[in-house]
């Protein structure tokens, strides 16, 4: 019998439209404490419009979202957000230094971050300490998915909302972020919702995974669903994907 | 100056006239436009300001001062239509800048306060105020859809919306300060100041000329100053709603 988990968030029949056009529709489902549930699916079937919901970057248009069975609305959109931390798919950098970037969500508290902690979080996502002083305008797009990681990692929320954030990397990369990743979620108990669209990882990384399409959950269960999926669109979007 | 060297100075009109002619710029419409709504305009306003300044009368010293607020509000507010009540908005930034400014000019008595200097000062003050305001307003929706994935980065980080907008603001209110501020560095040795001009040409002594000119420098800059950052502070907040999340149809 497959073990019940308590929901980090949990989704009651939520929609999103902007004017006519339906970008989710009619979501229903959790993602449990302290796993990792990958979101795969092609372009366009609205996975980042619900991490930004999750994120409470956008509302619903109906429906409910409950983070820690408490109503979205219910919390203060600043401690929602650093609760509930999102690493942004074009991981936009700010104007400045990759130390004064790392510092930033703390700045944004008024506090500061320690060089030690800045080397400590660089040093997480396979940097070393001489990128501290490098111009964040001068990273290559790999190096600013990485910081972008860390910088995420600074407000130590206890669920991470991950867009993409592999998509720009190099293998020994992308396995260096894939192996820090599970030590969060291992070491941290982090709730991890990882959009990819690479379905080798979402198989080995992810615990559980959505499949969405045209804004709907086509298929969701234990990641292993994608090595033998039952709905015909899953079959063939996986198919398409592998070949 | 006699009628006939006023109607000479049609010279400066037909220079532009011909050389867009010649050079197919396709501005003879415009320029035209420009010249008549210049003679109309400053015709009309020299016998209001004749009947206002022989009147004497606060009600409409008042009236023209609203006059110019409202017009310059309505040229000011073309440029933020993406920014909800920024009529109100432009208007409420030229009247603190106005009564400020005033209350400081006629609070320590620095000019008498007659129509005659209360009118073109506020001239100078709310004419300044637009422009900067325009500039800003210019810069600001500029900065905002440029940025916007910064303003969602420090939203999703966890910052407030004046947080997510400072840097956005902190250039726009440069920028549209800088004209200002480098026309007065070269003041006297580039340009001479137009108002000082007039007094000189109308046989006024050039040490008061300049006197005069410092006290309408000095109040450019302090509009400058107050226009932008009142705006600036009045403008943000209305692209965010009260769930601090960045309202899509504004960027």
């Amino acid at each position: 019998m497959e073990k019940v988990y308590e929901p980090a968030i949990h989704l009651n029949h939520v929609d999103f439209q902007i004017g006519d056009s339906k970008i989710i529709q009619n979501i229903t489902g959790s993602f449990p404490k302290g796993k990792i549930t990958t979101l795969v699916g092609p372009s366009g079937a609205g996975k980042t419009t619900l991490l930004k919901m999750c994120n409470g970057l956008i509302s619903p248009t109906a429906g409910e979202i409950f983070i820690h069975n408490e109503l979205i609305s219910t919390y203060n959109p600043v401690d929602l957000r650093r609760n509930v931390g999102m690493a942004l798919q074009s991981a936009p950098m700010i104007k400045g230094t990759v130390y004064e970037n790392l510092e930033l969500p703390l700045k944004l508290q008024n506090k500061k971050l320690a060089e030690t902690g800045a080397i400590s979080y660089l040093g997480d996502v396979g940097l070393d300490r001489s990128f501290l002083n490098k111009n964040a305008v001068d990273l290559s797009g790999g190096q600013r998915q990485k910081v972008s990681i860390a910088r995420t990692l600074v407000n130590q929320s206890e669920i991470l909302l991950l867009d993409e954030i592999t998509s720009a990397l190099d293998r020994a990369s992308v396995k260096e972020i894939e192996e820090l990743i599970v030590k969060i979620n291992n070491k941290y108990n982090v709730t991890m919702i990882w959009i990819t669209h690479n379905l080798e990882q979402a198989l080995k990384i992810g615990h559980y995974t959505w499949v969405l399409m045209k804004g709907e959950v086509i298929e969701t269960g234990e990641s292993k669903l994608l090595e033998n999926p039952q709905n015909e669109l899953v079959k063939r979007f996986v198919q398409g994907v592998m070949e | 100056m006699s009628y006939l060297a006023l109607s000479l100075t049609l010279i400066f009109v037909l220079i532009p006239l011909i050389l867009s002619k010649t050079l197919n710029l396709g501005l003879e419409k415009d320029t035209f436009i420009a010249t008549v709504r210049s003679i109309i305009q400053l015709l009309a306003v020299g016998y209001v300001l004749k009947f206002v300044f022989d009147s004497e009368h606060l009600i409409y010293i008042f009236l023209m001062i609203a006059l110019m607020i409202g017009t310059a509000t309505l040229n000011a507010r073309k440029k933020g239509k993406s920014i909800d009540g920024i009529t109100w908005k432009i208007a409420f930034t030229l009247l603190t800048v106005e009564v400020l400014t005033q209350g400081i000019i006629l609070g320590f008595q620095i000019v008498p306060a007659t129509a005659q200097y209360i009118i073109p000062i506020s001239g100078m003050i709310i004419g300044n105020s637009m422009v900067l305001s325009i500039l800003f307003l210019n810069r600001f929706t500029a900065e905002m859809s440029a940025h916007r994935d910064q303003v969602e980065l420090i939203l999703s980080l966890g910052g407030t919306p004046k947080q997510a907008t400072h840097h956005q603001l902190i250039s726009a209110i440069k920028a549209s300060m800088i004209p200002t501020i480098e026309s007065q560095k070269t003041i006297g040795l580039v340009q001479l100041p137009g108002m000082m001009s007039g007094q000189i040409i109308a046989g006024a002594d050039p040490i008061q000329a300049v006197q005069f000119q410092l006290l309408i420098v000095f109040i450019l800059l302090t509009t400058a100053a107050m226009s932008s950052i009142f705006l600036g502070f009045l403008s943000y907040p209305t692209l965010f709603n009260d769930r601090m999340q960045m309202l899509k149809e504004k960027f």
